[in-house]
């Protein structure tokens, strides 16, 4: 008969960039229960909402998160853009496009490497990290920020992009895709990274559906599940078809990531393709009255801003759910029935991103 | 501009737990919990869907009322509820995972709560 002993795991560990808590709750090495604690960040940025003007709130918006500011900006923009009514130019939502694009880049690139360097794999930590650097590099040279943008504004853009700019991100895209190729060949095929996921941490089709997954953890699992589908901002022009792996395993959930970095090079190439002239913002006039809720698809999964306004300047109710709040539970099921040295691997492959669960 | 289409159906508390079975049974999946306090009261939505067209319950409730668990149908609601009762201090009843307040470790407890009704009492006495 074993004893049941309780291992706290974070909030500070090795693999976690930011602080989430569980207590593992063992017999022998094996997982049994893992019980949650979050609120270590806890800012309370929804609150300010009621004390900030709605249109700029969009930059707390961004500041939710360090790695899909972008997204989150949009995400509030589209929500208060479609209770007053405002019809974003074209060129303004395929340049949101563009940015969205090279934000899924560089967050997945992002995970793709601590992910290795959680496997001990740390040349493909150093290679994928050297790719995203070139991501954040024009992300940088087209908005001024690496991470926080600031260019997205409600009924548009802050900046255009030049057409000669953009010719030039594409030849930087087609330059670096042999490398992304190679980097996805190695996480498809290379026999460490096989070895020390597949199998690992499964989420069947009807678990993840059930237990409310969403982005590459859902995906992971089978379920066709991608905001970009409903055609929100440029996607529905773009041909847009979302990336699923069928074993719910670790492995599949870095492929869907790894897979889907090659698929926004190929949206942003053909956004720019179809890139339409004309202005980057409608006027706003007015404070926004009414609701809405907001979908889009961050890196992690899909995201929902609920903006509820009552005509004055400021937001009644700024409610944001991001997906790593509603992996939190498809999590503590992958967590039950493993052995204790796997659960730094299956904690980082829904992408735990805190600073968004908390804000 | 693309619409997400969004019905929003206003239902009494006693009703919760039958619709949220209802919509567990024809396959839709809980997207989110969310609280909106609104001065004296608190709206609460509840997010269904099968594909993209988005369905939510709203029922509304004032500090002090019980609010029935839907954990007992959809298992991952527990993650918004705890948050409700950490953030708003709403009681939600029979939750599966029920982290008694820990779930969310704020410096403050409870920061999103309605303030409570301020009666300013002249020098006199007479509350005005």
């Amino acid at each position: 008969m074993s004893n049941q002993i309780v291992v706290p795991f974070g909030p500070q560990h090795p693999v976690l960039p930011e602080p989430i808590h569980l207590d593992l709750v063992l017999e022998d090495e094996r997982v049994v229960e893992a019980v949650p604690t979050i609120g270590y960040v806890h800012r309370g940025l929804e609150k300010l909402v009621e004390k900030r003007d709605f249109k700029d709130y969009v930059l707390i918006a961004e500041r939710i998160c360090g790695i899909c500011s972008f997204t989150h900006s949009v995400t509030y923009c589209n929500a208060i853009e479609h209770i007053m009514g405002i019809e974003v130019p074209p060129r303004a939502q395929f340049i949101r496009t563009i940015w969205m694009e090279y934000s899924r880049m560089h967050s997945h690139l992002l995970w793709l490497g601590l992910t290795a360097d959680a496997m001990g794999f740390e040349n493909l930590f150093m290679n994928a990290w050297r790719l995203r650097e070139e991501i954040l590099d024009d992300m940088e040279a087209t908005t001024g920020g690496r991470v926080i943008q600031g260019s997205s504004k409600v009924g548009g853009i802050r900046l255009d992009i030049p057409d000669e700019k953009l010719g030039e991100m594409v030849d930087h895209l087609k330059s670096i895709r042999p490398l992304l190729e190679e980097s996805n060949r190695i996480f498809t095929h290379d026999q460490t990274v096989r070895h020390r996921m597949r199998g690992l941490g499964v989420l069947s089709k009807e678990e993840a559906w059930d237990l409310g997954a969403v982005g590459p953890t859902a995906r992971g699992s089978g379920c066709d599940m991608d905001v970009r589908s409903t055609g929100y901002s440029a996607y529905g022009e773009l041909g847009f078809k979302p990336i699923t792996f069928p074993h719910g395993d670790c492995l599949d959930r870095c492929l869907v990531r790894s897979e889907e970095v090659l698929a926004a090079v190929d949206l942003v190439e053909r956004a720019v393709a179809k890139m339409p002239d004309g202005p980057i913002e409608e006027k706003v006039k007015g404070n926004p009255d009414g609701e809405y809720f907001a979908f889009s698809e961050q890196p992690r999964g899909e995201c929902m801003h609920y903006v509820k306004a009552n005509g004055k300047k400021n937001i009644v109710r700024h409610r944001v759910r991001t997906p790593t709040f509603t992996n939190i539970p498809p999590l503590v099921k992958m967590l039950a029935g493993i052995e204790l040295a796997d659960v730094p691997v299956v904690v980082l492959t829904i992408d735990p991103c805190i600073g968004c669960a908390e804000r | 501009m693309n619409e997400q289409k969004h019905t929003v159906i206003e239902i009494a508390v006693t009703d919760l737990l039958k619709k949220a079975e209802e919509y567990h049974t024809k396959g839709h999946r809980l997207v989110q919990i969310g609280c909106t306090p609104l001065g004296d009261r608190y709206e609460i939505n509840y997010t269904f869907t099968t594909a993209w067209d988005f369905e939510s319950l709203r029922i509304t409730v004032h500090d002090g009322d019980e609010i029935p668990s839907i954990s007992g149908t959809y298992w991952g609601a527990f993650i918004y509820e705890n948050e409700i009762h950490d953030l708003f201090g709403l009681s939600v009843t029979d939750m599966n995972i029920d982290f008694q307040g820990h779930l969310i470790e704020t410096r403050v407890p409870t920061p999103f709560k309605n303030p409570p009704k301020v009666t300013i009492v002249s020098k006199g006495g007479d509350a005005q």
